[in-house]
């Protein structure tokens, strides 16, 4: 036996090493602006025997944590049946199902059995989202889509690329299907190329370290993986942290969606339990289990950043099959909310119960919206139709030693936002302003960042307005004592009349003329410990900057600013008052 | 009064580089055929003239005599990170004043929804005007000169030194910038105003605008260091005018460069690569991966054809971005002080903790209890155990050896030797992944290049990193630990360009592309002519960054000329990206989206052949032969030569193992290896195979 701390540490880095090249190779190459800069996309390694994840990439999307191991495994299982063509060399398959171990219809996997000796030596995988997949809008986020194919075009498990070659047949199904077809095929390349650049350097490791000696390490770095989670969840005292999320509507049913949760910590194990949560909605913000699977996944990450991707950390994390409720929709309910939003309010609840566990390693709820704006309509001066989407952050949550970020990322994400010059260039738009949206931080010891203030008019033409938001009916949750931060807020002014969205974050095809203008401000982080415990010089300071004003500063933090000074007596019978 | 001064192979050049730790001297005597003169004074934090000045008083030179001195300050960049900033305001169009703070919604790490980030300018200094020029560069709302005047006046009562004005769109009309700016010089009490687009003159509102704050808050400073200095080297008869690093690697006149302070910001590694470009070609060896070890950081770039790639996205923190060109230095987060430790599941890691320069790694003696890479190399034999009595509590190789038994042996069953030989090569393979991801793993084939290896841990592990990455050979420079002072004395005079043209390729006016490239060249060259200090020549070179239509990233592709045709872009496009990514694509256009130029006054040659004394080789091998001592390779000890490098004979041949000594690095030459000495003193080693 050749396996020792040495080979075992040198293969780990090695197979990580080349994730990360495959997602460099990807993001580097793609088209899709939602790929190439936004990095959603994901690269992974996966066993042949049942497609569990050995190793992913670090810079691949949150969302995907160990999601391409179910469309794997669904693969593997659906050759092995005999309902999916046998692979040969060279053969890459496409897939997109969200029902067989997916996301929403968007996001497309590719993945490639690695042969060695004539036989399947491991799969490798990748995820991208790319700008279109057919549907009833452009770009998949119908919100108020009711089945599955009014959301885009399916794809079950197919050979894409058979022995190297691309079939044209079904790349032209496929093109026939999609809008902006004639890029497709750049994202394509850039998608194969991340998975021949990831055989070449698994080539290179086996040449170097042999075979046998990289299977025994990737058995032994899983049953490691695996000791280090539960090292991690052991400390926990023993008990039921229980919490509560919230969607503020399916986009259809004017109602909230509820995820309950209670985490059971058990030795050195933690049981993901969502009885109570809602039944599968009619709108798209159901999610489908793989989904549901990876937002838990993700949302321990960023826990434990330094715990590996890969099945073995998985093992004591055991999430019961949310049968029933909205976290385990089955076909043909429309899903294409599950990995902007639903993923969000899953990792909140997570987050939310956490706290309670190990407060020195979670924060107060995140802002945990992607902030989709999308605004479709011609442009007469150009004399062409346009689709804009506008993507924000919001505050991060408070926590035990600090404030909360403002405009941070998506809890599921790490993409950056467009620039105000950009989007002007790009499309008839002018923003009024793009600010940081005072008083939206949750008050607590550690307050919640803040979030986003945009007002966006229409310059000329006609348009069409869609959003999927969230947190508009309750703000991001505080912790151990911290106040909610603010919810989002959406404004549509019609010919100088308000409208508000009767979903308050989701609405579609909200027609606008020239003139009209979109008021968004998006949710702040939740406060961390009691506010009125937060250093007084802290929040006086904080009204110096703007960030709250005096009235916010008694009413909120318990501390009077008088004349840009803190009254000290006032201040302290502020905080001795007990709260009404 | 400023003298002229025309450079020539026979003056005297120093150049000075101020690290964290050490100021760095490097003098070439042409007129004495090239004598070197060397020195190293501890950094003076405060003011850095007085290391600078004290470190020139310790070659014995008459500082009178010194033709030119050319400096590299590190005075801009710690200001920056550390905040040490002045007291700057900013005014910008209405409804954008938080653009600087907001940044482009992200969060340090991927993992983690932790962070804190400390805008350049205070939310209160940041104040608003009405006005706004379209996308196209149509006003939309003319400047109110009555608010701007107010606003001016509020800020100077604030107490403001430095002031922004930083306008949506101003690269596409900058009318309002200019017009805001001479309203403010009207009562402004000095000259630090700087305009958004001045710097830069490219669409994205956050890069420009932090850009644009980070030069106005450090002018004052680097100005007042730039006086200090003046004052020292004065007094102490030096009159002329001197050069400063920039971070493009181009000098500029101390007299020029407070007006884009902001682009002396990085200029610290950016020398050393040029050092490394210039050492390089003159050994024939102009592909190269530079690599820069210190003690919490790696500092990796790449030389193609004896050119340092150049990058106009830099960002020297988190959220911080500097647009503008400068050598593409990339950061990786580990160096000699990287912490090993066992994991929760028993696997041994290397990083990210580092233990820094205080309290270092267990052997400085300074209390570091934690094992580092630099303790392993100790362990190893690698660095001479002897060296342990120069620090200040001396501790012995069995105390260091005795913690790597206990903090990683015990739960890998590896004894202390073993143990530290398992961090040594682990630390190396995560160093060499962080290397390929910012070097040949961008399409490069890892065969056409050497390693240049300096910093004073390096040429440590040097051939080690080369063999992991594929490189087949090494390069060590003949003074490793004073590689910035080099690239002060070789470094040309040099001024970046920047057009975005941004159009398709086959719509693209040819004319147009010649008259940029064309202007770039006459702007370049007149401000060259303006420089004290006259170069030998003129070298102008031009690239083009471009893209398939759709895409976002994008590619850079040296131009033959000023004077390309739509054809020339197009097939020059696809050869480059086919060559980066292997993949082709008829059926897309390509898209021409900046037009850049270099110009580069060229100083004249230096001659390095007496960085290290011809007079002290010896006349054999042997002569130089220090000791022999035990040295840990891959599982067992063999007797290792331990060399002095600096009486190497010229062309030794030397087969690894071995080690080669100087007084600031240590060259380790594995099983293997083979080493060749050559005239400028570089070691140049081949790299057995894994």
């Amino acid at each position: 036996m050749s396996l020792d701390a040495i080979t075992l540490s040198v293969i780990q880095a090695a197979l990580q090493q080349t994730c990360d090249e495959m997602d460099l190779t990807f993001s580097r190459a793609a088209f899709s602006p939602v790929i190439a800069e936004a990095n959603d996309r994901s690269d992974g390694i996966y066993s042949a025997e049942d497609g569990s994840l050995i190793a992913q990439g670090s810079q691949g999307l949150p969302v995907f944590v160990g999601v391409m191991q179910y469309s794997t495994r669904t693969i593997i299982e659906m050759i092995r049946d005999g309902r999916c063509a046998a692979p040969e060399e060279g053969d890459i398959y496409i897939v997109n199902d969200p029902y067989l171990g997916g996301t929403h219809l968007m996001d497309v996997r590719f993945a490639m059995p690695v042969w060695r000796g004539g036989k399947i030596f491991c799969w490798l995988s990748n995820t991208g989202h790319w700008p279109d997949i057919g549907g009833s809008v452009p770009g998949g986020f119908s919100a108020s889509a009711t089945a599955v194919e009014q959301e885009g075009l399916r794809l079950p498990p197919v050979k894409l690329f058979k022995k190297k070659m691309l079939d044209q047949e079904i790349y032209s199904i496929i093109c026939s299907n999609i809008r902006v077809a004639d890029q497709r095929i750049g994202d394509i390349r850039a998608q194969a190329a991340a998975l021949y650049v990831g055989q070449d350097r698994l080539f290179a490791i086996l040449d170097r370290y042999g075979d046998e000696t990289v299977v025994e390490s990737i058995a032994e770095l899983r049953r490691r993986a695996a000791e280090q989670m539960r090292a991690y969840i052991a400390p926990i005292p023993d008990g039921t942290y229980r919490s509560k999320a919230f969607v503020d509507s399916d986009g259809v049913v004017d109602q909230p969606l509820t995820i309950a949760l209670a985490i059971e910590k058990n030795g050195d194990t933690l049981t993901f339990d969502f009885e109570g949560s809602s039944p599968p909605c009619i709108g798209p913000m159901n999610s489908v289990l793989a989904t549901t699977l990876s937002s838990v996944y993700l949302a321990m990450r960023h826990i434990f950043p330094d715990v590996p991707i890969s099945a073995g950390a998985f093992e004591p994390l055991e999430v019961k099959r949310p049968e029933g409720t909205f976290l385990d929709a089955r076909y043909p309910r429309p899903v294409s909310g599950c990995a902007a939003e639903v993923s969000q309010r899953i990792a909140e609840a997570v987050f939310a119960a956490m706290v309670q566990a190990v407060p020195e390693k979670v924060t107060a709820a995140p802002a945990g919206s992607s902030g989709n704006f999308a605004l479709g309509g011609s442009d007469p001066v150009r004399g062409r139709d346009y689709v804009m989407y506008q993507i924000s952050g919001g505050g991060y949550g408070g926590n035990l030693s600090h404030d909360g970020l403002s405009n941070g990322c998506s809890t599921i994400g790490i993409s950056k936002s467009p620039p105000v010059e950009i989007m002007e260039q790009a499309y008839p738009v002018l923003y009024r302003h793009y600010a940081l949206r005072e008083g939206s931080g949750g008050a607590g010891e550690h307050r919640g960042g803040f979030g986003l203030a945009y007002e966006v008019e229409l310059l000329r033409g006609e348009a069409r307005a869609s959003f999927v938001m969230d947190h508009g009916r309750v703000g991001p949750q505080g912790a151990r004592g911290g106040s909610d931060g603010a919810v989002n807020s959406v404004t549509v002014y019609r010919g100088g009349e308000a409208h508000v969205p009767p979903h308050l974050s989701k609405e579609q095809d909200i027609p606008l003329k020239a003139g009209d203008r979109v008021q968004v401000g998006t949710p702040g982080g939740g406060g961390y410990g009691d506010p009125f415990r937060r250093d007084p010089e802290l929040v006086l300071r904080d009204v110096r900057l703007g960030y709250y004003t005096a009235k916010q500063a008694a009413a909120m933090f318990g501390v009077a600013v008088v004349a840009d000074t803190i009254d000290r007596e006032a201040t302290q019978e502020l905080r001795e008052t007990p709260a009404a | 009064m400023v003298e002229n001064y025309s450079s020539n192979a026979g003056s005297v050049v120093a150049g000075i580089d101020v690290g964290g730790t050490f100021t760095d001297l490097l003098m070439i005597d042409g007129r004495s055929g090239g004598r070197v003169h060397i020195a190293k004074t501890p950094t003076t934090v405060h003011n850095q003239a007085f290391g600078v000045v004290s470190a020139l008083a310790d070659t014995g030179f008459p500082i009178p005599e010194i033709d030119l001195i050319v400096h590299g300050t590190t005075t801009t960049t710690n200001a920056v990170l550390e905040r040490r900033l002045a007291r700057t305001g900013m005014i910008t169009t209405r409804g954008f004043r938080d653009v600087i703070e907001l940044g482009r919604r992200t969060r340090p790490q991927a993992y983690g929804m932790t962070g804190v980030f400390v805008p350049v300018i205070p939310r209160d200094l940041r104040l608003e005007v009405s006005e706004r020029v379209e996308a196209s560069g149509a006003v939309r709302i003319p400047l109110d000169e009555a608010e701007m005047r107010e606003a001016v006046r509020r800020l100077i009562e604030a107490g403001c030194e430095s002031l922004v004005i930083h306008f949506l769109h101003a690269y596409a009309n900058p009318e309002h910038e200019k017009r805001a700016a001479e309203i403010a010089r009207e009562s402004w009490p000095n000259g630090y105003i700087t305009t958004g687009h001045a710097l830069l003159s490219e669409a994205r509102e956050f890069e420009r605008g932090v850009t644009a704050a980070v030069n106005a808050s450090v002018q004052p400073i680097l100005e007042r260091y730039v006086e200090r200095l003046r004052t020292e080297l004065e007094a102490r008869g030096y009159g002329r005018d001197f050069l400063i690093m920039n971070g493009n690697g181009g000098m500029i006149s101390a007299r020029f460069v407070t007006r884009e302070s902001a682009k002396t910001v990085m200029s610290g590694p950016a020398s050393g690569v040029i050092a490394a470009a210039y050492t390089g070609k003159r050994a024939g060896y102009e592909n190269l991966v530079t690599y820069d070890m210190g003690g919490t950081s790696t500092d990796v770039a790449l030389i193609q054809n004896a050119e340092p790639a150049v990058s106009n996205e830099t960002e020297i923190e988190y959220a911080m971005p500097i647009h503008v060109p400068m050598v593409a230095v990339h950061t990786v987060g580990a160096g000699g002080g990287s912490i090993a430790r066992v994991d929760a599941s028993g696997l041994i890691q290397v990083g990210p903790e580092s233990a820094g320069a205080n309290p270092g790694p267990i052997c400085y003696g300074r209390g570091g209890t934690e094992p580092t890479i630099t303790d392993a190399n100790l362990v190893l034999g690698r660095l001479d155990p002897k060296k342990l009595l120069a620090v200040e509590n001396p501790v012995t190789v069995e105390h260091v050896r005795a913690i790597f038994a206990d903090k990683i042996g015990r739960a890998t069953g590896l004894d202390g030797v073993a143990a530290a030989g398992a961090v040594l090569r682990l630390g190396n393979m995560k160093m060499a992944g962080a290397i390929r991801m910012v070097s040949v793993a961008r399409g490069h084939d890892p065969r056409d290049f050497a390693l240049f290896a300096f910093g004073g841990a390096g040429p440590l592990h040097a051939t080690a990193l080369a063999r992991e990455l594929g490189l087949p050979k090494v390069l060590v420079p003949a003074r490793p630990g004073i590689t910035n002072a080099l690239g002060c004395v070789v470094a040309d005079l040099r001024h970046d360009f920047v057009n975005t043209v941004n159009q398709p390729v086959a719509s693209v006016d040819e004319a147009r592309i010649a008259e940029i490239l064309e202007r770039h060249r006459e702007e370049g060259a007149a401000l060259i002519a303006k420089e004290a200090v006259k170069p030998e020549s003129i070298r102008v070179t031009h690239s083009a960054d471009m893209q398939f239509v759709g895409q976002t990233h994008i590619l850079n592709v040296p131009l033959p000329s000023a004077q390309v045709d739509r054809a020339t872009l197009q097939s020059l496009f696809e050869k480059a990206y086919f060559a980066r990514f292997k993949v082709e694509l008829p059926e897309i256009r390509a898209n021409l989206v900046n037009l850049n130029t270099s110009v580069t006054g060229v100083r004249p040659a230096v001659d390095l052949s007496r960085l290290i004394d011809p007079a002290g080789r010896a006349a054999t091998l042997e002569g130089a032969l220090r000791e022999t001592r035990p040295v840990w390779y891959d599982g067992a000890w063999h007797d290792t030569p331990v060399y002095a490098r600096e009486k190497l004979p010229l062309d030794a041949e030397i087969e690894g193992p071995a080690i080669l000594e100087q007084m600031d690095a240590t060259t380790v030459l594995e099983p293997g290896d083979k080493a060749r000495s050559d005239a400028d003193g570089n070691i140049v080693i081949e790299v057995g195979k894994l």
